[in-house]
C-alpha cells in the first residue's frame, strides 16, 4: 500500500496522446494525471478504445505522448519529448512488462525465459540462472523449469512471464489484461500474486483490465472512457 | 546466452534440411571451383609435364599447343648444337581415337623420344617404354590397365599399356598418353589425308613423316634461358618460347574462353546463392517477428538483435559450405573431370560464402529493427 508522504513510483501528468492530423485527427489521451505509489496495484479499466492500452504504451515507453509529463521511479524521462536517449535500456532497468498472453520465447525454456532479461541486464551466466530459478520457485513453478513454452499450460506459461517481468527486480510492473487468458480461479491466484509481488518488492503496479471480478484486488481504480480519466 | 544457437537447436530439423539444401547449391559452387583449376591446371601440366626451359617451334607460331607447329625431325639435332643447351628432345602432338571393346577411346598422344627431356614424368605403376615400338604409358582415367593391348592406327598396330600416370590430362579433360616419337610419326602418317600419303610415298617434295611439332630444350644452370631463346629464334624458321611464355599462352590463350564460361557460371551461381540465402534468412526473420519484438520490449539492444540473425546467417553459411565441400570431395572421384580445389579456391570460396551470408543477412537485420516491440503486445495466442 501507499505510505503517507512516499514518492510516486509512476508520475503522469497532464498526459496528451492523439493521432492524425485536422479532420482526421483522434485524440487518444487527454489531459491524463496519475500517480502509482509503491506497493500499490492500480486498476486500469474502460471500454474497448477508451485509452488503456495507449496510457499503457505511453507508460511503457514504446509509444511516444504528444504532450505532458512522465516520471518513472523518480526519473522524468518524458517532458513534450522523450528525454532519454535509450528507452530500451529504460524498460530493462525499471519496467517489467506482463502481456495478456505469455510471449514467452519458444526457444528458450522456462528458466532461460526469465535468465534472458537478466542476460540482457549484464548479469553472468550462472548468476542468471539462479535468479530466474529463484522466481521461478517464488511463483511455485519452479519445477517446470526446463520445459519449453509448448510444453507448459496457461497458468504455468503466465506465471514464467510473471516471474521475467520480475527478473530485473523493476520498481514498475505494466500489466496488460494479464487474467484474460484464465478462468476466474487462476485469475484471482494471478492477482494475489501481483498484490504479493507489489508489497514485497515495493513495486508499483498497474493492470490493465476489463474483467470487473478482480475489482477487489486494486487498490485504485482509473476509469477511462475516450480518453480521459473519470476519477 | 547465445539466442541463435538455441533457436537452432529448437528448429532443428528445420535448419538442417535448410542446411542440406543450401549445401548442394554451395557444393556447385565449390565444384565449378574446382573445375575451373582443374581446366587451369591439366592446361599448365601439359606443359610441365614436358620439364622444359625451351620450346622451339614453327616460326611465327605460339605452338604447339596453342598453334599447330611442324618442324624438321632433324631441328632436334641443330637445337642440342647451340650454346648452352644441356639436353634437348623432339615431341609430336596429336589426339586420336580409337575403338576399344566397342567403346570409342580418346587420348591425347605425345610422342617423344626416351631418354631425353619431353617424356611421362611420373608413372603411378607399371615402367617407363623401353622399347622402340608399340608400347604406350597412359594415365588412369583412361580406364586401360597394365598389359592391355590399344589398337592405334589405320593398320590397327596394337601398343601394350606398360605404365599408367595419374592426373595427367589435357585441359579438355582428355588422357594423355606417350608412346616413342617414331611411332607417334608414323601414326601422323597414317592418319594424314590419303592425298597426302599418296604425295609422300612416290617421293613427292617434301615427302618424309620426319616432322616433329616441337624440341624441348633444357637449358645449362649457368646461361640464361633468354638468351639460348634468343639465339634460337635467330634461325628463321625457328622461334623459342621460355616455359614461362608456353604456360602463359596456356592459361590465357589456349583455356580464355572456356575459363570466361566456367567464371560466368561461377558468378551467376555466386548470385543465385546469394538471393536464395537471403530470401531463407528473411524468412526465417519473419518467422522470429513476435519474439523479435519480444526481446526489444523486454530491453534487448538491436545488437543482440542483430547478433542473433547474422550468427544464424553464418551458422548457416559455414555449415552450408562445409556439407557442400564433403559431398564435393566424397563424390569427387565420380565427377566426368578432374577437380582441383587448392587451399587457396577452397578458401576464396570460404570468404564468399561468409561475405554473401552477411551481405544477406541485412534484409533480415532491416526487417528486424523495423519491428516494433508493440507487436508484442498483439493479441495471439
Amino acid at each position: 500500500m501507499a505510505e503517507p508522504g512516499s514518492q510516486a513510483v509512476v508520475r503522469v501528468e497532464h498526459l496528451s496522446k492523439h493521432f492524425g492530423q485536422g479532420t482526421a485527427r483522434v485524440d487518444a489521451l487527454v489531459d491524463i494525471n496519475m500517480e502509482v505509489f509503491p506497493g500499490q496495484v492500480v486498476g486500469l479499466m474502460g471500454p474497448s478504445g477508451s485509452g488503456k492500452t495507449t496510457l499503457l504504451h505511453c507508460i511503457a515507453c514504446i509509444l511516444e505522448p504528444s504532450g505532458g509529463r512522465i516520471t518513472l521511479d523518480g526519473d522524468l524521462v518524458y517532458d513534450d519529448h522523450w528525454l532519454k536517449a535509450d528507452l530500451r535500456r529504460l524498460r530493462l532497468d525499471k519496467i517489467g512488462f506482463i502481456f495478456q498472453y505469455p510471449n514467452l520465447l519458444p526457444f528458450l525454456d522456462g528458466s532461460d525465459n526469465v535468465a534472458v532479461v537478466l542476460h540482457l541486464a549484464g548479469y553472468g551466466a550462472a548468476a542468471a540462472r539462479d535468479r530466474a530459478v529463484e522466481l521461478l520457485n517464488y511463483l511455485e513453478v519452479g519445477h517446470r523449469k526446463h520445459a519449453m513454452p509448448r510444453q507448459l499450460s496457461g497458468g504455468e506459461a503466465q506465471r514464467v512471464a510473471i516471474a521475467r517481468a520480475l527478473a530485473n527486480k523493476p520498481r514498475i510492473i505494466l500489466a496488460d489484461e494479464p487474467t484474460a487468458p484464465l478462468d476466474s480461479s487462476r485469475a484471482r491466484i494471478v492477482m494475489d500474486l501481483l498484490r504479493r509481488i507489489a508489497v514485497e518488492q515495493q513495486a508499483a503496479i498497474i493492470v490493465v483490465t476489463h474483467d470487473e471480478m478482480i475489482l477487489d484486488r486494486f487498490d485504485h481504480i482509473y476509469r477511462l472512457r475516450d480518453g480521459r480519466l473519470e476519477s | 546466452m547465445n539466442l541463435a544457437y538455441r533457436d537452432i537447436k529448437h528448429n532443428l530439423l528445420r535448419f538442417v534440411l535448410t542446411n542440406f539444401g543450401l549445401s548442394l547449391l554451395l557444393g556447385i559452387v565449390i565444384m565449378i571451383t574446382g573445375v575451373y583449376g582443374g581446366l587451369i591446371d591439366d592446361a599448365l601440366k601439359q606443359a610441365r609435364a614436358a620439364r622444359a626451359d625451351l620450346w622451339v617451334v614453327e616460326a611465327g607460331t605460339n605452338g604447339p599447343f596453342a598453334e599447330s607447329s611442324r618442324i624438321p625431325g632433324d631441328t632436334r639435332e641443330l637445337v642440342s648444337r647451340v650454346y648452352g643447351i644441356e639436353r634437348a628432345g623432339a615431341v609430336t602432338y596429336q589426339s586420336v581415337q580409337t575403338e576399344l571393346n566397342g567403346k570409342p577411346l580418346r587420348v591425347f598422344l605425345i610422342g617423344y623420344e626416351p631418354g631425353r627431356p619431353g617424356g611421362p614424368r611420373r608413372l603411378a605403376a607399371g615402367r617407363e617404354i623401353l622399347r622402340s615400338h608399340y608400347e604406350m604409358v597412359v594415365d588412369r582415367s583412361a580406364g586401360l590397365a597394365l598389359g592391355q593391348e590399344v589398337p592405334l592406327g589405320t593398320h590397327g598396330h596394337k601398343f601394350t599399356v606398360v605404365g599408367l600416370m595419374r592426373e595427367e590430362v589435357t585441359s579438355s579433360g582428355d588422357p594423355v598418353a606417350y608412346i616413342t616419337l617414331r611411332d607417334a610419326q608414323q601414326l601422323q602418317f597414317e592418319y594424314a589425308p590419303s592425298a597426302s600419303r599418296r604425295e609422300q610415298a612416290r617421293g613427292g617434295a617434301g615427302a618424309t613423316n620426319d616432322q616433329i611439332n616441337a624440341v624441348i630444350a633444357k637449358v645449362s644452370p649457368h646461361v640464361q634461358v633468354n638468351e639460348v631463346a634468343a639465339a634460337l629464334s635467330r634461325w628463321k624458321h625457328l622461334t623459342a618460347l621460355t616455359q614461362e611464355q608456353q604456360e602463359t599462352l596456356l592459361s590465357k590463350f589456349v583455356i580464355e574462353r572456356a575459363r570466361k564460361q566456367q567464371g560466368l557460371i561461377m558468378v551467376l551461381l555466386v548470385i543465385v546463392s546469394a538471393v536464395i540465402i537471403a530470401l531463407i534468412i528473411y524468412t526465417l526473420t519473419m518467422d522470429k517477428v513476435r519474439s523479435i519484438a519480444t526481446l526489444k520490449f523486454v530491453g534487448a539492444p538491436d545488437r543482440t538483435i542483430i547478433g542473433l540473425i547474422v550468427q544464424q546467417a553464418l551458422s548457416m553459411g559455414v555449415f552450408g559450405y562445409l556439407t557442400g565441400l564433403v559431398l564435393v570431395l566424397v563424390f569427387k572421384p565420380y565427377f566426368p573431370r578432374r577437380l582441383v580445389l587448392d587451399p587457396e579456391s577452397v578458401m576464396i570460396v570460404f570468404g564468399i560464402t561468409v561475405g554473401i551470408c552477411l551481405a544477406a543477412s541485412t534484409l533480415g537485420i532491416r526487417l528486424a529493427l523495423k519491428v516494433d516491440p508493440a507487436e508484442a503486445l498483439a493479441s495471439s495466442g
